[in-house]
């Protein structure tokens, strides 16, 4: 070889010689492994080889999306006020940063935990809460509320029933005892999920310009710290793991997954604030994520442009015996790597004393641009720190058409010979789609949620948006945020449908009375190796890029979760996405319930002639098929001005955007607040080329507002103005009962029978036994 | 005691996470001088009223409470309650307060074993001169946010409850399995308040409701009538 090897390592277990089987475990190709060699001028130790496995895995490395992920807008294109800019971008750090003005600024991030959560649902679900969190945190931000993003079979599987169950009790667990306040989430049932849910969770925290930190290792002899919880043998290799497809076996990865201790995460939080909050006394740090100790010592001496040395011997180990490959690449939970000023370890010690956890000097920052680690003594591993991070491959993959979307993309209800309904089909439709669970009220699992703790929400989860005020120093603001995908337009027509969820995101931000700041995102694929699913992943990509340039909405940050396959094949392509806004006024809050004191319901955005690709297609149906509805970004731009604009006069008094379920399941919605007010709708004049898509057609750029007829004839006119068709459909009453004109005549419903089938559909389908 | 001299001091414990919120009801709500108390401190200062918040101290392992009972502060807490001082417990605060035998009963896993957060009406019952529906009104709505409000109480236990009239607050919709509704209680001294549901939820104009702010009230006249009048 052209250099050296290392000495032997303390452990004899780890002088294995690294076979091309070995590599192939470690889920590096030969190509790879050679690239390693390369990098090393000699060859890796097994420790070693550990090393580059995590962080050239797709968890860490995005070596397989890293040149789609550059077509991401990072900053805004226009001028940006006294808010909005970007204080920290996209790959940088660990969490993007925006500026909310008057000096304050927010980060946030999404990110997933969908592998263990298949695996073992309670942990995988937890300790995806205590992740994020602490991507927060790390920044110096206080984080403020958290949401999620989830995506399971259908309920009529008790293995899903137990996925269900397992996935909310983690997240409660966790993410109650951390005190942050679950806010929002969105939740979909579908078949390509089954046995491979998403568990897609976001944290959002505050703070001030000057309380940014970053992850990097500066300062030539600055001490490095190891603070939080000591480490085990949990979550080896969980990065890997997490980037491979899900298989019968996949339960023997068991010891992959991590076990979360909210309580510690709680100290830490508060300890790392507080050390935060010292001038001067922290130079850079990183939580133990992914690849823990691994990834956070490379990345912050990579970022730094400098070097770091860890004596594994002064990390806190919870079991005895731990070697080199076993602690480098631990994933234990809730730790924490400090750079701290050289001369103040005092300062640190004293304010981690206080909260009775461990600070423990690790290392030190030299200036040798590597990561030299040692274990008794003896250099176990010794590896140019770019080359972990910046040295990953990179690939562009094979995309081709899947060949379902010829078939797919041509269906048309006529063209298949799709029967109409009439009105006994529709007066029954409508409750079975009530109470199917995308649809049906997802109170089973927020009540479960703690969503009102730090005293901040005005809007919690069932509304179109969560809506938080943000205490700042003497001053408040109130943010908005919403999670959104369509995995089944998605499916169906990937750009359009990632399009779609930006724009739905958009609508709802807008409906709640808030202005978009900037966007993370989760991408949520298959098996890149499969050019079909690299196709669907890469149009995905395209179209979230595009919505964003045409919207002006940077992305911040983000998380991608490749290898969602189970053995009956890839979920849904699901781009989860998730938009912040800001709310200029307390009064501009708005929700989606109709006030039980009536109103004029108003439809704005037009009528839908389609059908492709809704949920009434998929619930009385059975068809996943059709293109993904027709989406218009400039008629979407208008509505989304003219509901921010019609809010802000004071003339909304409630706004809900239309997407599963269409129209009549929007209005239904909109009286199932407090009150549950009825309604009478007059859909007679409108055009209607079928009953079907009319009552349930999904076309985008729509919404339905509640004026008080005082109002109506000025929004009436400021929507022309706008350019957005708006037609007045009908009124709140007082009736408890739905009533629908149409041409083909009366439809009518008591509201009370509706609402309890939306309300306790999932409380119903959860008490039927789950599996294990 | 009046508002401009009131003190009100707020326990943080390892692991509580209602802190602010707890704080804040009094800062910014009813605009007292609020400070907080550190769990290692072994003194108060000066409080007329010391709140337990809400949260999960010491991750609340083995029991709820029954590791937070034996933090360095409790005796400073207990000393207080027994010279007859104010003590308001929420939430993990009042689980804390009968697990320090300050509040008669236990609070065990709600009945559905999961947990629950979403606002709650309850029935004000006539506690005393303080605590009553005339002070509060009838019926009042605040948040609750727990896995183990499960009241309960022994015979006798309950037989002292009614016969002092110390049941201050009982559910409409029993959302947890409470025995005999019941939401929160007083200590026979009238002293000592617990609750599971949260009047620091409860008090911002976009809150479920104010009632936060009365239930503070009514607390802090419990020590003093004077101190009613005044702040009204």
């Amino acid at each position: 070889m052209m250099r050296a090897g290392l000495p032997p390592n303390p452990d004899p277990a780890l002088n294995r010689p690294v076979t091309l089987d070995l590599v192939r475990q470690h889920g590096l190709l030969p190509e790879e492994y050679e690239r390693v060699r390369a990098h090393l001028g000699r060859d890796p130790t097994l420790t070693e080889l550990g090393i580059f496995s995590v962080m050239w895995s797709e968890h860490c490395s995005y070596k397989n999306t890293r040149p789609l992920l550059k077509g991401f807008p990072t900053e805004r294109a226009g001028a940006t006020g006294e808010f909005g800019r970007v204080l920290v971008r996209a790959g940088e750090e660990n969490a993007g940063i925006i500026d909310i003005g008057d000096g304050w600024a927010i980060a946030f991030k999404i990110e997933s935990h969908n592998h263990p959560s298949a695996v073992e649902p309670f942990e995988g679900a937890a300790t995806g809460v205590g992740g994020i969190i602490r991507d927060i945190f790390t920044m110096g931000a206080r984080p403020v509320l958290v949401t999620n993003s989830l995506r399971f079979g259908e309920l009529d599987s008790p293995s899903t029933r137990r996925l269900l169950r397992g996935v909310v009790a983690g997240i409660a667990h966790y993410g109650n005892c951390v005190g942050v306040p679950n806010v929002a989430g969105d939740v979909y049932f579908d078949r390509s999920y089954e046995g491979n849910p998403l568990v897609n969770a976001l944290c959002l925290g505050t703070l001030r310009h000057e309380q940014i930190r970053r992850g990097k290792a500066t300062g030539l002899g600055n001490p490095v710290y190891y603070v939080g919880a000591a480490t085990g043998r949990d979550g080896l290799g969980g990065a890997s793991f997490a980037s491979k497809e899900l298989s019968a076996e996949s339960s023997s990865d068991r010891p992959a997954v991590q076990k979360g201790d909210p309580f510690m995460e709680k100290l830490l939080i508060e300890a790392c604030l507080e050390m935060m909050a010292v001038p001067g006394l922290v130079v850079g740090i990183q939580d133990m994520g992914a690849a823990g100790l691994t990834c956070s010592t490379c990345e912050t001496a990579s970022r730094g442009g400098a070097g770091i040395e860890i004596e594994l011997d002064r990390v806190p180990q919870r079991e005895a015996g731990m070697n080199s490959y076993e602690i480098m690449l631990s994933e234990s939970q809730e730790r924490m790597l400090v750079i701290v000023q050289a001369g103040r370890e005092a300062e640190i010690e004293g304010i981690f004393a206080k909260w009775d956890l461990h600070a423990a000097r690790v290392g030190r920052v030299t200036d040798t641009g590597r990561m030299l680690v040692t274990h008794h003594g003896v250099p176990v591993a010794d590896i140019p720190a770019p080359a972990l991070t910046d040295g990953a491959p990179v690939y562009q993959r094979e995309a081709r058409r899947p060949a379902y979307l010829d078939e797919t993309s041509r269906w048309t209800a006529e063209g298949s010979g799709l029967a109409d309904l009439d009105l006994a089909e529709a007066r029954a439709a409508l409750p079975r789609l009530l109470s199917h669970p995308t649809i049906a009220s997802k109170r089973w699992i927020y009540r479960q949620f703690d969503h009102m703790v730090q005293h901040g929400t005005a809007v919690g989860p069932g509304s179109d948006a969560g809506v938080v005020r943000l205490r700042l120093g003497h001053g408040e603001k109130f943010i908005a945020i919403s999670n959104d995908c369509n995995g089944r337009y998605c499916y169906l027509n990937p750009r359009r449908g990632a399009t779609i969820a930006v724009a739905e995101c958009l609508r709802n931000l807008a409906c709640a009375g808030a202005t978009p700041l900037a966007m993370t995102d989760n991408l949520n694929f298959g098996n890149p190796y499969k050019p079909e699913v690299f196709y669907q992943l890469r149009e995905c990509v395209a179209g979230l890029a595009e919505a964003c340039r045409f919207f002006d909405v940077p992305v911040v940050g983000g998380n991608v979760s490749l290898y969602n396959e189970s053995p009956e094949g890839a979920i849904d392509p699901t781009p989860t996405v998730s938009v912040v806004g800001l709310i200029e006024r307390e009064s501009h809050i708005t929700r989606q319930f109709a006030p039980a004191g009536g109103g004029r319901l108003i439809l704005l955005g037009g009528a839908p002639d389609e059908i492709g690709g809704s949920q009434f297609l998929g619930v009385i149906h059975g068809k996943k098929t059709g293109d993904a509805p027709s989406v218009d970004l400039a008629a979407e731009r208008r509505l989304q001005g003219l509901l921010i604009g019609q809010i802000r006069a004071g003339r909304v008094g409630a706004a809900h955007d239309l997407s599963e379920g269409g129209l009549l399941v929007a209005v239904c919605e909109m009286l199932f607040g407090p009150g549950s007010p009825g309604a009478d709708l007059d859909l007679s004049p409108m055009r209607m080329p079928r009953l079907d898509s009319l009552l349930f057609g999904e076309s985008q750029g729509r919404a339905v507002v509640c004026a008080a007829p005082g109002d109506e004839a000025a929004l009436l006119a400021a929507a022309r103005a706008a350019e957005v068709p708006a037609a007045p459909i009908g009124e709140v009453t007082a009736g408890g009962r739905l009533s629908v004109k149409t041409a083909l005549g009366p439809l009518e419903w008591p509201v009370a029978e509706l609402r309890t089938g939306w309300e306790t559909s999932i409380e119903t389908a959860m008490k039927r036994p789950g599996l294990g | 005691m009046t508002p401009a001299t009131t003190n009100i001091a707020v326990v943080q414990f390892p692991g509580s996470n209602c802190d602010q919120d707890a704080f804040q009801l009094f800062a910014s709500g009813l605009g007292l001088a609020t400070r907080y108390v550190w769990h290692k401190d072994t003194r108060l200062g000066e409080a007329d009223l010391v709140v337990l918040p809400g949260g999960f101290s010491y991750g609340d392992y083995l029991r709820c409470g029954a590791i937070a009972r034996f933090s360095p502060v409790m005796g400073a807490v207990r000393e207080h309650a027994q010279r007859g001082g104010l003590v308001l417990g929420i939430c993990n605060g009042f689980q804390i307060l009968c697990e320090a035998g300050l509040l008669p009963g236990a609070l065990i896993r709600n009945s559905s074993l999961e947990y629950r957060c979403m606002t709650c009406e309850l029935r004000v019952e006539d506690a005393g001169p303080a605590f009553n529906p005339g002070a509060l009104g009838a019926r009042i709505r605040l948040p609750i946010g727990h896995g183990e409000g499960n009241y309960r109480i022994d015979e006798a236990g309950r037989a002292a409850l009614e016969a002092n009239r110390q049941v201050i607050l009982r559910y409409c919709d029993n959302p947890n399995g409470s025995f005999d509704d019941i939401a929160g209680v007083r200590s026979e001294g009238g002293n000592v308040f617990g609750m599971m549901p949260h009047p620091d939820r409860a008090f911002e104009r976009f809150h479920p409701s104010q009632d936060g702010l009365s239930v503070a009230r009514a607390v802090l006249a419990a020590g003093s009538a004077e101190f009613a009048r005044k702040s009204a």
